[in-house]
């Protein structure tokens, strides 16, 4: 995370910083654009295309720094330990891209108006709505046509659309910076984990109580930070995400610390188990099939969809209440909202609490379906990986927010099995080797998305927001 | 019905209200008005609980005997409970959302009791639908009281000032206030919006609501205002009907500078 912000920075034109840097840095460039245009014809031209040479070198030289280190440098098994071993001209092949593709940026640029706010044509719309019935119509056929491998891949897809419309409740409609979302995602995964093993107790039982105790630890730690805004909210709440942490380590007696929780139960339908002996009361014994383990993974998979489908609905259900309408409210001005009577404390209390309780019932689903968890399941990169998914999918947007992360957790391993699977086709090397490094450059190619996505559409990928009430023709002459 | 005795609001070493007694009566618009930095919105935040008051007192009391005192309640008690409503001097609406979703928060405190705290609107169940619909009529009602029905469903920041200001006294009635405290309402308003303004308010205090207003627009000010406050340096010169005020000599002084004796630039 901390690279692709840092890419952020870097940037060589504040326009990919912010939306409010890109509109001073539009009024600059009109001003230089105005004072060019009055010299001569070829002067201009020749005075941006200085500019643009400069800009895109200064881009390279950055690509430069960044790449030597990420790309030029491969350690492999020597014969005495590892060995460094240089890659030049893969460096410098990149460098030359990010040149070039930096020139023709801003040479297209310097031609076309400055993008205005995107803007949704009518066709764009319909197809738009189509999108989520199409997304759900494939959800739930999804296990009867695909491997194993894409159910799992889907599940873990669809554990990260839940944590992002939990996190979607906070964040996009309260307006709360949570930067330490994984600690609620870790108390639900450890309360199901502990109470199974401990108590015994089953998934389903189990499932309410991890919720709970995440909205209680959501109230508890908004209670006293809660005050705060923006920045500092944020830092708290980073803060609270690696306390967290560090207490499931250090408490070695209740967690056994960075070995984790082993032998966690599997969830059963209705009392049927899933286990392999295919005996009495088992799902394979009383269907009378043969025990397999992709009987699970299904299950599992649709346990996942139902759970991310009644996130979805409680919270669509959520918007349209006056609860959730003060949570919007509070997101555009808190000041307002006081002098309105409503109780500003309160109100995120129970934004924190319902975004918490979402995040704790992902975290006893990914304890079930692991069946083992430790604390390096819950490190920052989590928090930072769901934030970015709600940021990428637009704030406040349910189907952003899906999207996203199937482009941000699903995308890359898609692209990594069409890759292997075009090495094999044509027996190429490159796509070969490229399909296995590309788990390295994950990061990198998150921080390249989340730019992209920043400087097109600043707003996320669905940045339109829907009333929550309309008043009709008919009512309103009434 | 509104009585402050005594406040007096300390910044460091900055008094910026010092020992302010007055009184706002029933049915009345009452104005406070003073120079640039007199300490007139100090007063304001102070009777709308955003700032806590240093010493003195400010009750309010309703039509039917309760009373309240305003500086020792939290904040957003003072809306839902004592309802006391207030504007702000650089327009707060809720620009993302709509015009009737603003108008809908404003009744925030009667639609979450009737939603069951929130249960029973998600399952669609019970007597939130009932409230929800005297909701949006309360809304309907006062979209059309500001000429603003057709726009019901635009962004409230695609509006213009004039309109956004008009909103923003819209939103504010919409948690049936006794008192309504309007600061600067008519700041950068044209004339023939100055006057839908200043309709607007009298229809306002005709329906049984008090205003207390700041105002720097002086023709506002006398036409409008059953009481007048005025305030230099954070103490209280003059207080009195509009005429009164306007042949005062403390007031002509801290307005014109002393010795200036020319009364109709008041």
């Amino acid at each position: 995370m901390v690279l692709e912000l840092s890419i952020v920075i870097l940037g060589p034109d504040p326009r990919i910083s912010s939306s409010t840097l890109r509109a001073k840095s539009t009024i600059t460039g009109a001003a230089t654009d105005a004072r060019a245009r009055s010299e001569h014809g070829g002067g201009r031209v020749r005075l941006a295309m200085k500019r643009a040479v400069r800009d895109a070198g200064l881009s390279a030289l950055i690509a430069l720094g960044l790449f030597v280190p990420l790309i030029g440098l491969v350690t492999e098994n020597g014969d005495h330990g590892l060995v460094l071993r240089g890659r030049p001209i893969a460096v410098v092949a990149v460098v030359i891209l990010v040149f070039v593709g930096r020139l023709l940026m801003l040479i297209r640029g310097s031609r076309r108006a400055p993008p205005k706010a995107a803007e949704a044509s009518p066709a764009m719309r319909r197809a738009g709505s189509a999108v989520a019935p199409v997304l759900l119509l494939i959800a739930l056929l999804l296990p009867f046509g695909g491997s194993r491998y894409y159910i799992d891949l889907a599940t873990l897809v669809l554990t990260y659309i839940m944590l992002g419309w939990g996190l979607n409740v906070v964040v996009g409609l309260a307006g709360l910076l949570d930067l330490g979302y994984v600690a609620f995602y870790a108390v639900g995964a450890y309360s199901y984990a502990l109470l199974a093993v401990n108590f015994g107790l089953g998934f389903w039982s189990c499932l309410p109580l991890a919720g709970i105790l995440a909205a209680f630890w959501g109230v508890l730690l908004g209670f006293p930070v809660l005050r705060l805004r923006g920045d500092y909210l944020a830092i708290v709440t980073l803060a609270f995400g690696e306390i967290i942490r560090v207490v499931l380590i250090n408490w070695v007696s209740l967690t056994h610390g960075p070995n984790g929780i082993t032998g966690i139960p599997r969830p059963t339908l209705f009392g049927l188990a899933f286990s392999m002996d295919g005996g009495e009361g088992t799902f394979a014994g009383f269907f009378n099939v043969e025990p397999e383990t992709i009987q699970r993974v299904i299950f599992l998979y649709y346990v996942i969809l139902g759970l991310a489908l009644i996130t979805n609905w409680f919270t669509l259900r959520l918007r349209r209440t006056p609860l959730g309408r003060a949570w919007e409210a509070l997101r555009e001005d808190e000041t307002a909202c006081r002098s309105l009577g409503i109780n500003v404390t309160n109100t995120k209390l129970t934004a924190f609490a319902i975004g918490a309780m979402f995040g704790g019932f992902a975290g006893a689903f990914f304890a079930t379906r692991q069946a083992f968890i430790s604390p390096e399941s819950f490190t920052f990169i989590e928090s930072a990986t769901v934030l970015a998914i709600v940021v990428l999918g637009g704030l406040g947007s349910q189907l952003g927010v899906a999207l996203a992360a199937i482009v941000m957790v699903g995308g890359l391993e898609l692209l990594r099995s069409l890759l292997s699977w075009l090495a094999d086709q044509m027996g190429s090397e490159l796509f070969a080797g490229i399909a296995n490094e590309l788990p390295l450059y994950r990061m990198l190619v998150f921080g390249l998305a989340l730019v992209v996505v920043m400087v097109l559409r600043p707003r996320g990928m669905v940045s339109t927001r829907s009333p929550t009430v309309l008043l009709t023709r008919s009512e309103g002459r009434a | 019905m509104l009585s402050v005795t005594g406040l007096t609001m300390r910044f460091g070493g900055l008094k910026a209200v010092d020992d302010l007694s007055f009184e706002a009566r029933v049915g009345d618009i009452t104005a406070v008005i003073g120079p640039n930095g007199a300490g007139k919105t100090t007063v304001f935040n102070c009777i709308t609980g955003f700032y806590r008051p240093t010493e003195g007192d400010i009750a309010l009391t309703h039509a039917e005997g309760a009373r309240f005192a305003l500086g020792r309640m939290p904040g957003h008690r003072i809306a839902s409970r004592a309802k006391v409503a207030r504007t702000f001097q650089n327009v707060r609406l809720f620009a993302g959302m709509t015009l009737l979703e603003n108008l809908l928060v404003a009744q925030h405190n009667v639609l979450i009791r009737a939603s069951g705290f929130t249960l029973l609107a998600v399952l669609g169940l019970g007597r939130y639908r009932a409230a929800e619909g005297r909701g949006l009529d309360k809304a309907r009602h006062w979209l059309d009281r500001i000429g603003l029905i057709d726009r019901a469903n635009d962004l409230a920041g695609a509006l213009p000032y004039g309109a956004q200001r008009r909103l923003e006294i819209a939103r504010a009635m919409c948690i049936d206030p006794v008192l309504l405290c309007l600061d600067e309402p008519a700041a950068g308003l044209n004339p023939r919006e100055t006057e839908a303004l200043n309709a607007l308010l009298r229809t306002i205090r005709a329906d049984g609501c008090s205003l207390l207003l700041i105002e720097h627009d002086m023709g506002v000010v006398m036409r409008i205002s059953d009481h007048i406050v005025v305030l230099d340096h954070g103490k209280k010169i003059a207080d009195g009907t509009p005429a009164e005020v306007r042949a005062d000599p403390a007031v002509i002084a801290a307005y014109l500078g002393e010795g200036d004796e020319d009364e109709d630039a008041v």
